[in-house]
């Protein structure tokens, strides 16, 4: 037992040595190193809502996206498809890598941003309003793109100050309530917060339906409903702190299925 | 012995913010000896109806939402142990404490601090420096609670 633990010790400092030897900040262990989907939360109503993409809303928004691809805006005269073409090829796997780090930019950027940066910086078209219908219809009609295929961001290299931000945001008692997001997702999921059931906190589904909102929702507007219930004051959508966020949320997620567009209650 | 006289000292520094808040804030100073609060924090005996109202209502107590307790409600969360019982396996004094603050009891707990301002991080701006409950409201539920024998 003892000596089990000491050859633990031991591969532990030897990767940690490894890795200082790389140059790289030392691989983050995850908290939750086989994590669930929100799905094996969710009741059989919902999913039998989600599991028919002709009962699940969400299509309605699938819909208007894929008009929305194809749509002619702004001064240069281009649609997203002047450039991506067919998406259902382009954007195959995408939302399963990002956010991601935008060399350009030099710095994370979520789906809902890269779909503005399109518009702004080379449509000529004026940015979408984060969480807003259009947006979220394209970014549903994208995520759908990449239904099954498993999360996979890349926090290596110029990425990991963000993804370690990312990290600090979540293990931060904050609120009246002083929680932090792990107090629900880490130390009690599958017991119930009165009538809600808490699953893992995973963000595979996102955007989801949400039955509640009766609408298509993104990560980013939860996560403000979350901070908000524990009396937190929830930073902007959109913002940095989000951002970094979603891209630790992503890594916590990393080999689930992207399941977009979920049904949440 | 030596760590009872520790915390009786620490607990009379923080009587002691409190006592400086009081001036400020909304807190009144206490005296934590031995993980317990043995004074009450009014002098005002608790009401254990309204404390049982208290102890359900979402923006005071909001209790249920983490511990079944012996009451009817459609939902009970359980975050938390049941409450049932909790005068007899508890004195009034670490009752008060816990829902005082529970942190000082196990400082990894998950369960709010119903009468701390200090120490928090971005609080909702229609919160901010004001305990989740006051002073009579933690009265009033503690006694509640003594009636879960
Ligand atoms: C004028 C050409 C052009 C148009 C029009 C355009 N994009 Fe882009 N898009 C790019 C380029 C170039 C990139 C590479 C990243 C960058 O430079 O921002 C990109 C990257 C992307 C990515 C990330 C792809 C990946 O593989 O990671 C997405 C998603 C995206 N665009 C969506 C859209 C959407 C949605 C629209 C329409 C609203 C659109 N784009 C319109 C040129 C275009
Ligand atoms: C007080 C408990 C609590 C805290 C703290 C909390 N959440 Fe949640 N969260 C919930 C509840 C309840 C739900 C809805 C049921 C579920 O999926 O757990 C939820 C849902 C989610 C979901 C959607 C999961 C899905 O499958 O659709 C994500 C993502 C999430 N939370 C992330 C976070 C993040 C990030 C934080 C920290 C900023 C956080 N939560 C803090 C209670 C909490
Ligand atoms: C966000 C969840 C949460 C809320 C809300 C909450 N508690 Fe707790 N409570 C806990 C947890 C978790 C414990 C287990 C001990 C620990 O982790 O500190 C606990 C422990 C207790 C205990 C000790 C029980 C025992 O048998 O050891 C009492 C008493 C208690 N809580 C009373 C209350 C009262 C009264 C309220 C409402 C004013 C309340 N709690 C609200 C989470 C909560």
């Amino acid at each position: 037992m003892r000596r089990a633990a000491l050859v633990g010790i031991g591969a532990a400092a030897l990767v940690a040595a490894v890795a200082l030897a790389q140059g790289g900040p030392p691989e983050p262990q995850r908290q939750i190193p086989n994590p669930m989907s929100g799905r094996h939360f969710a009741t059989p109503e919902t999913l039998a809502i989600q599991d028919d993409d002709f009962l699940n809303p969400a299509f309605l928004w699938v819909e208007e996206g894929e008009e929305a691809w194809n749509r002619v805006e702004g001064t240069s005269g281009q649609s997203c498809a002047s450039c991506h073409q067919d998406a259902r090829e382009t954007m195959r796997g995408v939302r399963a890598r990002m956010p991601a780090y935008h060399p350009r930019l030099q710095r994370v950027v979520t789906l809902e941003q890269q779909v503005n940066i399109c518009r702004t910086e080379r449509m000529g078209a004026p940015a979408l309003p984060i969480d807003s219908r259009p947006l979220n219809a394209i970014t549903t009609f994208i995520a759908l793109q990449s239904r099954g295929m498993p999360v996979n961001v890349d926090i290596s290299g110029p990425a990991r100050p963000f993804f370690d931000a990312g990290e600090r945001f979540y293990n931060t008692r904050r609120g009246q309530l002083d929680m932090r997001c792990g107090s629900c997702h880490e130390d009690n999921y599958g017991r119930y917060l009165r009538a809600d059931l808490l699953s893992q906190g995973m963000s595979n589904g996102f955007p989801t339906y949400r039955l509640k909102e009766q609408r298509v929702i993104s990560l980013q507007f939860r996560l403000q409903g979350c901070v908000n219930d524990v009396r937190g004051e929830a930073p902007p959508m959109g913002g940095e702190e989000f951002t970094n966020l979603e891209f630790y949320l992503a890594w916590r997620a990393q080999g689930l299925p992207v399941e977009s567009p979920s049904v949440r209650r | 012995m030596r760590l009872g006289a520790a915390k009786l000292f620490l607990g009379l520094a923080i009587g002691l913010t409190g006592a400086a808040l009081a001036q400020t804030g909304p807190l009144v100073p206490y005296r934590v000896v031995d993980d317990a609060i043995p004074e009450s924090l009014t002098g005002t005996p608790g009401d254990p109806d309204r404390g049982r109202a208290l102890a359900l209502d979402r923006s005071k107590g909001n209790c249920v939402t983490c511990h079944n307790m012996p009451v009817n409600a459609d939902f009970q969360g359980d975050l938390g142990p049941p409450l049932d019982g909790v005068a007899s396996r508890w004195t009034e004094g670490e009752l008060r404490l816990r829902i005082v603050d529970s942190k000082r009891i196990n400082p990894d707990s998950n369960m709010p601090s119903f009468y701390r301002v200090e120490g928090l991080t971005a609080v909702r701006r229609d919160w901010a420096g004001r305990p989740m409950l006051t002073a009579q409201e933690v009265e009033d539920i503690l006694a509640y609670l003594l009636t879960l024998r």
